[in-house]
């Protein structure tokens, strides 16, 4: 396979190491000169000076062949909109990878049809809310096919359906608790079952029914 | 008739006047407060500190309103952002975007967006001027 790299730095380099190593050919391109120096120490004629948002510098790259992949992995959002979008509707790069440095800007990617993209600061909050869970609910499992997602609901000291028995509860239509967790065991959610302080509730939900679950079961 | 005007150098500071004279609502943003200076003492428009990438900034200049947006900014591809972002976001009429690069200006002509290009402005006005000039010496020269 052949990869066009925008932007040499940890990104770019790292993977361009990598997928040498998968013995793909890769060209990557990086315009800062010291930058371009110390890649061009290990990456020698794959390195390719200039700005990646100029045509001719992609040219010069090899992106009229076209590659069968471009990664636009500049620290900077605008420059790898525009690098993919010139390599998507000029050039018919198949297909196009894009890092999204400020989560903010997520939207003008999706907007513009620059996908897939990946953003560290979005993953690693995700694994944020996985792993510290807050007095929210947590998303357990996606069963995408199904349109269904099972949560985990923590019951706090606050919660409006404190010491209230589950049938008592008004559950929003397209929800249904699953069991309640207490001091380390775990029992089915029946009709009679008490919500207490402490407890952890599995819920699966319809999507777009979380706000309508959290009011029941979070916010007075 | 409303412009939002989004970078305030020496271009964009200059358009905001030109459209205010010709009697518009200007709303003018920088992320700079300083650029506000640019504008001169007595800037009778709106200035708004904020990068013109934040939607919730273009939603504070009016955007939803505005008859044309002059994206003016000292980046390129910053400015082939935000008027594609006026354009099919908020449907902005008339949106006008300064790109020096030539060629990166004909490729996002070519797909809607309406570029002006200072330096294919300045190439054809030079290379007409010199020819002039070589005109008016050959002439000269006949005499």
């Amino acid at each position: 396979m052949y990869v066009l790299i925008a932007g040499g730095g940890k990104v770019g380099a790292n993977v361009t190491r990598s997928l040498l190593r998968q013995n793909h050919e890769v060209t990557i391109i990086e315009q800062r000169p010291d930058r371009f120096r110390v890649l061009e120490e290990e990456f020698d004629y794959r390195v390719q000076r200039g700005d990646a948002t100029e045509l001719h510098v992609l040219e010069k790259a090899g992106i009229g062949r076209p590659p069968d992949l471009l990664l636009a992995v500049t620290g900077d959002d605008e420059d790898n909109i525009v690098i993919c979008e010139i390599a998507q509707k000029r050039y018919f790069v198949p297909k196009v990878i894009a890092r999204v440095n400020d989560p903010r800007n997520q939207t003008h990617f999706d907007m513009l049809g620059v996908a897939p993209t990946v953003c560290a600061t979005s993953s690693i909050m995700a694994l944020i809310e996985h792993e510290v869970p807050e007095s929210d609910i947590i998303r357990l499992l996606q069963l995408r096919e199904d349109e269904l997602e099972i949560v985990e609901v923590p019951i706090g000291n606050d919660s409006p359906s404190l010491g209230k028995r589950i049938e008592q509860l008004k559950m929003p239509d397209g929800t249904r608790l699953i069991s309640v967790a207490r001091e380390g065991r775990s029992e089915i959610a029946t009709a009679s079952t008490k919500l207490e302080p402490g407890d952890r509730v599995l819920a699966i939900l319809q999507p777009g029914c979380e706000d309508e679950l959290r009011r029941v079961l979070l916010k007075h | 008739m409303k412009a939002i005007i989004i970078g305030c150098g020496r271009t964009g500071s200059s358009v905001a006047h030109h459209l205010h004279d010709a009697g518009w609502e200007v709303v003018v943003v920088d992320e700079d407060e300083e650029a506000l200076s640019n504008l001169g003492t007595r800037w009778p428009g709106r200035f708004i500190v904020g990068h013109g990438l934040d939607i919730d900034v273009l939603v504070e200049s009016g955007i939803e309103s505005a008859e044309a947006v002059v994206v003016s900014t000292d980046g390129d591809n910053t400015n082939i952002v935000i008027g594609l972002i006026a354009q099919r976001r908020f449907h902005v009429e008339r949106v006008v975007v300064r790109v020096l690069d030539p060629a990166r200006a004909a490729f996002f002509a070519e797909r809607g967006l309406h570029t002006v290009c200072p330096t294919s402005i300045a190439i054809g006005a030079l290379t007409e001027a010199a020819l002039v000039s070589e005109m008016v010496s050959t002439e000269g020269a006949s005499i």
